[in-house]
């Protein structure tokens, strides 16, 4: 059974299934397409833990991607923060790894300590994607444990700010749970103990009538003052607040039930409502739990402080050490490494400084800085490694200053969801009639009827199956859109969604591609030239030169001598004896004629011009078809941190040359959607970079565009895998659909309550009634909003 | 039937015993991860080639 594969393995990498290049690496007679993988392969079959690949075909993570150093988990003031527990002998420590995807993941990760034996005890999550790893910290350091991870594939995310987060959000779920449970358990007993009195009891079981009442009692107390705690506190800081929302019908109905059922049982005049009460807790904190539920893997409240790394290289006397990020002050002197991020503003002080500033400013095009200038924090640098002077400190910097902007400190202002704004008029109508049947009931001078009709409205209204039709359809929507990868942070964006009529674009990274750029030649060249320039371009680091070899996708053959880069400038060498040459016009010694708007490679070979590569910033798929489609109804704009080379291109996409503005630095972005807003206009902000964060945070529907979703987004309401780009008008319409559907259930649960306010306002509502209505008119809810949105979604081809 | 006031009691306290099982899966974290235990019970301890010949020669 295991060893049948159902795919094609001769053309895949054995350990992480990429296809594989001209010449593969073989190890064991498999094949690999990176030395990474191979080394993977070789750890794991030296340590005997090969079942990994037994349990799925190619398991593995592509291993080309550059790893991060981990000295600084040496040093003890940061491995404090980070850890769980820790002891003289052992430490806990709960690690997130994006990487984990599959059984094999599983497997492999909870046998380390066949590994390493120092690992006593690795427990996976799988949902959450965490290892929980217990180690002999006599053995083995933390940094060792990493690396261990890292080695085999597995290379953990490591933040300051998601630990602290994760703990919160679970103690208050657990609450919920618990409060379920007793709110369930109650209602299950006080069913059966309200059965007998339904169905009758003769006059030799009258006693246990009594009985069984106080037993309900028993159990209406845990159930109103425990579960139903939250209603209570919720009603009244929103009365306070001068708010009426569901909160106070719901409150109030509690109230009046749990005080008539024991005025009836203490006075012996009737059976009460105790299974209405914990019937009504019940299904309304089911409600709730719905619509708490979060996604544990994806983080929507990152700033700048998830971005950076934990703790930055630092020189002093020549010695080099680690220094967690918030201890970094001015004058310290730092060192990054290939890969690294700039965690603050510097002086460049040694080095060559090639800087990619595409996340923080949008520019696509690296940067070269000469030493003495100012490199602004959250650049990452290509180059090797650079010496840097920090002149400010993290908090201060030009990045980072974005965060002191209020737009951070205040609470979005949402507008009021439609059942905000209808359970105030609900809450006053309910008030009105239970007031006017109480009243009519007193005039005729029948008291008790009077007090009989009065709280009978209270309890038959309280609005039960209202308030289950937003969470009930919001929860629905979003498990959709979550299966077609659009992450919504939580329900109440839906609403937020269905009102959007303007969408403003980043552009790097967002409409355009970053995987995919298109590659032509201007000019005459033969693959023989082509091989030559592929094996030039091969010993380079800039990214010009890996996107160019990446491209051509040819097997290097020849080595260079004389090989001389001139930082962003251009490179040279000779190649067999013949002279090569790749680089910007001036490099090549072109006169400036026709500068392209792309950035171009020009190539030289024996002193001869050949012509040009051009690379093209791609579009996502199906952006033009988007665009098309949204621009029929909404407002589209493009804020661009960018140079304007890409203008031309773009202004068939968008209306008015206005509506496009490029070279944005943050401020401006957040600036402009403002402006917007006080047009009334409600934007949906969609933005990849950290230089998005203020606009993605002002506008109504901030969303961040992801190619990996576990890869670092700024602060946002959802997260849009970039496959699913050219679906965001069906989300539109599905938001939409789903307001509809809300309308919709409010009609139902409203004919229903008009149904037992008939007998509620003549006094005459039996407990039976109540005890049946409740729940029939939740059912028909729950039913009717999962159906009704699954059908919406169909039409919208989303299922 | 004073039989029923013995049974209901007995049949509460049942139900408490199981509400407080609840409470102490609840609280040792057994509904945090409700996935990962089903895959991890299929996993054999070695589920090498010559492991699954010895086991069936066994049945045989």
């Amino acid at each position: 059974m295991f060893t049948e594969k159902t795919i094609d393995t001769e053309t895949q990498c054995y350990h992480c299934g990429d296809e594989l290049p001209s010449k593969p690496y073989f190890f064991d007679d498999r094949q690999f397409c990176c030395l990474g993988c191979q080394g993977v392969y070789k750890i794991l079959s030296d340590n005997n833990l090969c079942n990994y690949y037994i349990y799925n075909d190619v398991p593995g993570q592509t291993q080309k991607h550059p790893v991060g150093h981990f000295e600084y988990l040496d040093e003890p003031s940061i491995m404090a923060d980070l850890v769980d527990y820790m002891d003289e002998k052992n430490t806990v420590i709960t690690l997130f790894i994006p990487a984990i995807h599959c059984s094999s993941c599983i497997w492999l990760l909870e046998n380390l300590h066949k590994i390493n034996p120092a690992v006593r005890q690795s427990r996976i999550d799988f949902l959450k994607k965490t290892v929980k790893i217990t180690f002999k910290n006599q053995d083995v350091s933390l940094r060792k444990v990493v690396e261990m991870l890292v080695s085999i594939g597995y290379e953990p995310l490591i933040s300051l700010q998601d630990v602290v987060k994760k703990q919160q959000s679970d103690r208050s779920e657990r609450n919920l749970v618990a409060k379920i449970a007793v709110a369930g358990f109650c209602f299950g007993n006080v069913m059966l103990l309200s059965f007998p009195d339904y169905f009758g009891l003769s006059r030799m079981e009258n006693e246990f009538r009594t009985f069984f009442g106080w037993l309900n009692i028993a159990f209406c107390i845990p159930v109103t003052f425990y579960s139903g705690r939250d209603y209570f506190i919720s009603a009244y800081t929103n009365l306070k607040n001068k708010v009426l929302n569901l909160d106070f019908p719901l409150a109030l109905g509690i109230t009046v039930m749990f005080m008539r059922t024991l005025a009836e049982i203490i006075t012996g005049t009737g059976a009460g409502f105790a299974d209405t009460l914990c019937g009504l807790i019940f299904f309304l904190l089911i409600g709730k739990w719905m619509q708490q539920r979060t996604y544990h893997h994806l983080s929507f409240e990152r700033d700048y402080r998830s971005y950076f790394p934990v703790a930055v290289t630092i020189i002093k006397n020549g010695e080099t050490s680690s220094l967690p990020l918030g201890e970094l002050k001015q004058g310290h002197r730092i060192l990054i490494r290939s890969n690294e991020i700039i965690p603050a503003d510097a002086i460049l002080l040694k080095g060559e400084a090639e800087i990619d500033f595409s996340f923080v400013t949008g520019e696509s095009i690296p940067v070269t800085k000469t030493l003495g200038e100012i490199v602004y924090a959250g650049g990452r640098q290509l180059g090797s490694a650079i010496e840097l002077e920090v002149i400010k400190p993290v908090s201060q910097s030009y990045l980072t200053s974005l965060w002191n902007n209020e737009a951070f400190f205040s609470e979005k202002d949402r507008i009021k969801t439609f059942s905000d704004t209808a359970s105030k008029y609900f809450s006053i109508a309910l008030l009105l009639i239970a007031g006017g049947a109480g009243a009519y009931w007193m005039f005729t001078g029948e008291a008790e009827k009077a007090i009989a009709s009065f709280t009978a409205v209270l309890i038959i209204a309280c609005p039960c199956a209202l308030a289950l039709s937003s969470p009930f359809t919001l929860a629905a929507v979003l498990s959709i859109l979550d299966k077609n990868k659009f992450y919504l942070k939580s329900t109440a964006v839906v609403e937020e969604l269905a009102r959007i009529d303007t969408f403003v674009f980043d552009k790097t990274g967002t409409i355009t591609n970053p995987e995919a750029t298109g590659i032509t030649f201007k000019g005459n060249i033969t693959a023989a030239q082509k091989q030559l320039v592929n094996d030039l371009a091969a010993n380079s680091g800039h990214p010009l030169s890996r996107e160019l070899v990446q491209l051509l996708n040819i097997k290097k053959c020849y080595p260079t001598v004389d090989y001389t880069e001139k930082i962003g400038r251009g490179i040279s060498g000779r190649i067999n004896g013949i002279e090569v040459k790749l680089g910007s016009s001036a490099f090549i010694g072109l006169p400036l004629i026709n500068s392209p708007m792309n950035s171009a490679v020009h190539v030289m070979i024996n002193g001869e011009y050949l012509g040009h590569f051009l690379f093209e910033q791609q579009w996502r798929k199906g952006f033009k078809d988007l665009i098309f489609k949204l621009s029929k109804w909404a407002d589209l704009h493009l804020l661009s941190g960018d140079q304007d080379h890409d203008k031309h291109t773009l202004i068939p996409f968008f209306p008015s040359a206005q509506q496009m503005r490029f070279q944005q630095t943050p401020q401006h972005k957040l600036e402009y959607i403002k402006a917007l807003q006080q047009r009334h206009k409600k934007i949906m902000m969609l933005g990849d970079g950290l230089n998005d964060a203020g606009a993605l945070r002002q506008s109504n529907v901030g969303v961040a565009v992801t190619d990996n979703i576990n890869n670092f987004s700024p602060d946002c309401d959802a997260i849009l895998d970039g496959a699913a780009f050219h679906k965001l008008p069906m989300f539109i319409r599905q938001a939409k659909d789903a307001v509809t559907v809300i309308h919709l259930s409010f009609a139902i649960s409203l004919a229903y309550n008009a149904l037992g306010l008939y007998f509620a306002v003549q006094g005459i509502l039996s407990p039976l009634f109540a005890a049946v209505l409740m729940p029939l008119s939740t059912v028909t809810i729950i039913l009717f909003t999962s159906i009704a949105i699954r059908l919406y979604a169909r039409k919208n081809k989303l299922l | 039937m004073n039989m029923i006031y013995f049974l209901i009691g007995c049949s509460i306290v049942l139900a408490l015993i199981f509400l407080a099982a609840f409470f102490w899966a609840s609280k040792t974290g057994q509904h945090d991860d409700t996935y990962t235990p089903a895959v991890r019970i299929l996993f054999e301890d070695e589920p090498t080639p010559e492991n699954h010949a010895k086991s069936d020669e066994n049945h045989v």
